[in-house]
């Protein structure tokens, strides 16, 4: 392995790596799992060194997507970032879109008309729900489980794909939010197809759920393994289903009241014992209360101007200062940190991916267990390369 | 029991193994490239150029303002601006772009073009099968490759090149109304000078 | 949740003499700073943690910002003997006049932290720490030790900026590849001219592929051709 030791006596007792003594003799059979891997989620490679099955030392090494999206964000204009953004977590675009354009807002001080946020929630909350099937999805595939649950997953997310082409112009790349509002405005034509769409959502989960949540072979293999102790998370700065399967109630929609999130009624799903099956859990359930905020969402939108009308998109030049927004997208906290200098390309473009940040207690979680359990470990975190490594 | 979970899995993958041959909401396949979905009107792939009439060179509604190659995101457009001026679809004279290239390699169909024309005439096409074998110059639009004409926008994209012509339509009706009135307004100033050219019809 | 005045007020009660100032942020979203001195700023930050008020247990974000050398020309009052002749005799005499003088202001690399309490479920509280320049002195204390979500992202600013957090259990590379030398991110960074087929070239790139490519045309035909 040519990663240096982590020097632990520099971390405090608590939230240091469990340090695992090798049960035989002789050497650690090291292994390179990745970059070209079909569990990994993405080119990612994790340094492991074995006593048999069970890992002693894991290093996880990523860059391999690096396409330094925030120089690039540097040199071009406001707008011109937002096409990019779409390509950070590419499953889940329209929070992307949503995350920069809070945090340009915040920038500036722009309010944005109350339609325009409407379609922002119905359109971040459908993006949770194809998110978390895709996830729970691959986790399975990683299982062994050959695609079955995952082509299920993508069954229904291709009637959401398919809302989303007829708005927006494209199934994954939607460049849709804009510095005040949305691009085009959602026709009545669209609303109804989106009720159909959500109406046969539940009978979607109840299948889903009667396939896999009382499977034992499922049960058997992601219950007990993969713990994350709270504390441990908070301080690690975990976020997202990550956080809340551990136990920890903070969901950004209930603590930052942004857009508005007020208005919906939906509850917090928490884990109790903190393991894998945990986080399985806590997804079906947040998808099931996605489904609640849709239907009242879809109930009460109102008629009126879905973008602000001294909203400029050329020549947008904010004033000097600086802003950090964020939103709850479905992988964890996602923040855009801008520093404006007044001109027209912002002078620090910075993203806070809640991928990478979640990875930081990988390796705790993996020290200890085996081989196979560090696949699905690494498939509860739930992570996708093009927002570690930007 | 053992096994319950695995038992009622079984059961759920067979109703939809038995449903896919009754129902076609469990029979999701759509076998490519015999069967095709019906393309979806707001879809966008890469842009192309709309020109008005017949004559491809003539009718471009494109004045190379340049406006899309400063604003697309990865820099994919690159126009020329031509020396002298032809007159557009309102009568004015304007530049016309000599040259017009996308490379549809780099395009990211983030649409962006499209939303800052000010003049309708880059648009977004819906045609995906451009593989080609030519890796630099195959994948090198330039502007007759990109021109279509109004007709296949109106195929395309019915409601959108509807709107775009009423706007046309009314920002004409407009530019007349304009020149009629300099005209009659002039004439009135200087009875013994002969009225100026009106702009329309050229 | 406290106003920054307010935490400064309770950091240097809890710490004196550590180095604490405001920085004000002119944007409407209204998130100003507090600048740490890295001297006492590892005592700071587990006092911000450990703080019954405050309980800041949850670091969201840690950013790297490059400011570089600033050119500054000034007018500055000079004075100098010179001779004159007065009345006919020469004499030394005290003149003052403005000249333009240029200087250098030293740019620095700064680090950025970006503070929430889930406990308290409040935030965001922004911390600012600067080194001295950019070329040698580029140490920082890690607070790694303190909060782990920063053991990653300081890595990655230590990649992409340079910045050495000292006290950071594994600082090495996180992006770029070991081997890899310079940091991307700085604001005066080159990157290396490996030259690839660019038909639709703008500005520095154009300059740069036409290095490249003298006398070659874009293989665009011209078409004269009949309607479609």
């Amino acid at each position: 392995m040519t990663a240096s030791t982590i020097n632990s006596e520099k971390l405090e007792g608590w939230n240091r790596p469990p340090v695992i003594e090798p049960d035989g003799e002789g050497e650690l059979l090291e292994v390179a799992m990745g970059p070209h891997h079909p569990s990994t989620h993405g080119v990612f490679r994790m340094d492991v060194a074995l006593d048999g099955e069970r890992v002693i030392r894991l290093k996880p090494v990523f860059g391999y997507l690096h396409r330094n999206h925030e120089k690039i964000a540097e040199g071009a204009s406001y707008l011109a970032s937002m096409p990019y953004t779409d390509r950070l977590d590419y499953f889940c675009s329209l929070t992307n879109n949503w995350a920069y354009a809070l945090a340009v807002e915040k920038l500036v001080g722009q309010e944005v008309p109350e339609r325009a946020e409407y379609i922002r929630v119905i359109l971040a909350e459908l993006t949770r729900i194809q998110n978390h099937a895709s996830a729970i999805g691959f986790l399975i595939q990683e299982m062994g489980a050959s695609g079955t649950p995952l082509m299920y997953a993508f069954k229904e997310r291709e009637k959401i794909l398919d809302l989303f082409e007829s708005l927006t112009g494209s199934r994954m790349m939607c460049n849709y939010m804009r510095f005040g509002g949305c691009r085009v405005d959602v026709s009545a034509a669209w609303l109804d197809a989106a009720r159909k769409v959500v109406a046969g959502l539940p009978s979607f989960i109840d299948e889903f759920e009667n396939l896999l949540s009382g499977n034992e072979i499922l049960m058997a293999r992601c219950q007990g393994i993969g713990i994350l102790r709270p504390d441990l998370a908070v301080n690690a700065g975990v976020t997202g289903p990550m956080l809340r399967g551990s136990g920890v109630n903070y969901d950004i929609r209930k603590v930052d009241h942004y857009g508005i999130y007020d208005r919906f009624k939906f509850r917090v799903p928490l884990g109790d014992h903190w393991d894998v099956y945990d986080r399985y859990m806590v997804r079906v359930l947040e998808m099931r209360e996605s489904i609640t905020i849709l239907n009242q969402a879809l109930k009460e939108i109102p008629g009126g101007p879905i973008m602000d009308p001294k909203a400029k998109i050329r020549g947008f030049r904010p004033k000097p200062g600086e802003a950090y927004g964020r939103i709850e997208a479905p992988k964890g906290e996602l923040g855009f940190y801008l520093i404006s200098d007044g001109g027209p390309n912002p002078y620090r473009y910075r993203v806070r991916p809640p991928s990478l940040i979640n990875l930081t207690v990988l390796e705790d979680m993996c020290l200890g267990s085996n081989v196979a359990d560090v696949v699905l470990i690494f498939g509860s975190v739930d992570i996708v390369l093009g927002e570690v490594d930007r | 029991m053992l096994g319950e979970g695995i038992l009622k899995g079984m059961a759920e993958t067979a109703r939809n193994f038995a449903g896919s041959f009754v129902s076609k909401e469990r029979l999701t396949t759509v076998e490519y490239p015999e069967q095709r979905i019906a393309p979806v009107e707001n879809a966008r792939v890469f842009p192309f150029l709309v020109y008005d009439t017949e004559n491809w060179e003539a009718g471009m509604r494109c004045v190379a303002c340049q406006i899309c190659e400063k604003e697309c995101p990865p820099k994919c457009i690159y126009i020329e601006k031509s020396k002298d001026k032809k007159p557009d679809a309102v009568g004015k004279q304007q530049f016309y772009p000599t040259r017009f290239d996308i490379d549809i390699s780099v395009c990211m169909s983030c649409q962006i073009c499209v939303e800052v024309c000010p003049f309708e005439a880059i648009k977004m096409d819906t045609e995906f099968e451009l593989a080609t074998d030519d890796r630099f110059g195959g994948l090198l639009l330039d502007r007759r490759q990109l021109s279509k004409s109004n007709e296949y926008y109106h195929q395309i994209h019915p409601t959108e090149a509807a709107n775009v012509d009423a706007r046309l339509a009314a920002e004409k009706v407009k530019a007349d109304a304009k020149a009629t009135a300099a005209t009659v307004a002039s004439a009135v100033k200087g009875a013994e000078r002969p009225a100026p050219p009106t702009g329309a019809g050229d | 949740m406290m106003t920054v005045e307010e935490i400064k007020a309770a950091i240097l009660e809890a710490i004196p003499g550590a180095g604490v100032e405001i920085v004000t942020n002119p944007s409407p979203s209204g998130q100003h700073s507090l600048r740490l001195a890295p001297g006492h700023a590892v005592e700071v930050a587990r006092f911000l943690r450990d703080d019954a008020a405050l309980e800041l247990d949850f670091l969201s974000n840690v950013t790297g910002v490059d400011w570089p050398d600033k050119e500054i020309t000034e007018k500055v009052q000079v004075t100098r003997t010179v001779t004159k002749t007065v009345d006919g005799v020469d004499q030394q005499v005290e003149e003052t006049v403005e000249e333009p003088r240029k200087r250098v202001e030293p740019g620095y690399l700064e680090a950025v932290y970006h503070l929430f309490s889930i406990t308290r479920k409040h935030g965001p509280v922004v911390l600012r720490m600067r080194t001295a320049n950019r070329s040698d002195q580029v140490e920082l204390p890690s607070v790694t030790s303190i909060w782990r979500s920063a053991e990653f992202q300081e890595r990655e600013i230590f990649d992409l900026y340079g910045i050495v957090f000292t006290g950071h259990p594994d600082l090495r590379r996180l992006l770029m590849w070991e081997g890899f030398k310079d940091h991307p991110m700085r604001r005066d960074y080159v990157d290396p001219d490996d030259y690839e087929y660019e038909p639709t070239p703008h500005d520095a790139v154009r300059a740069r592929a036409a290095a490249h490519t003298a006398g070659i045309q874009s293989p665009a035909q011209e078409g004269t051709g009949a309607a479609q």
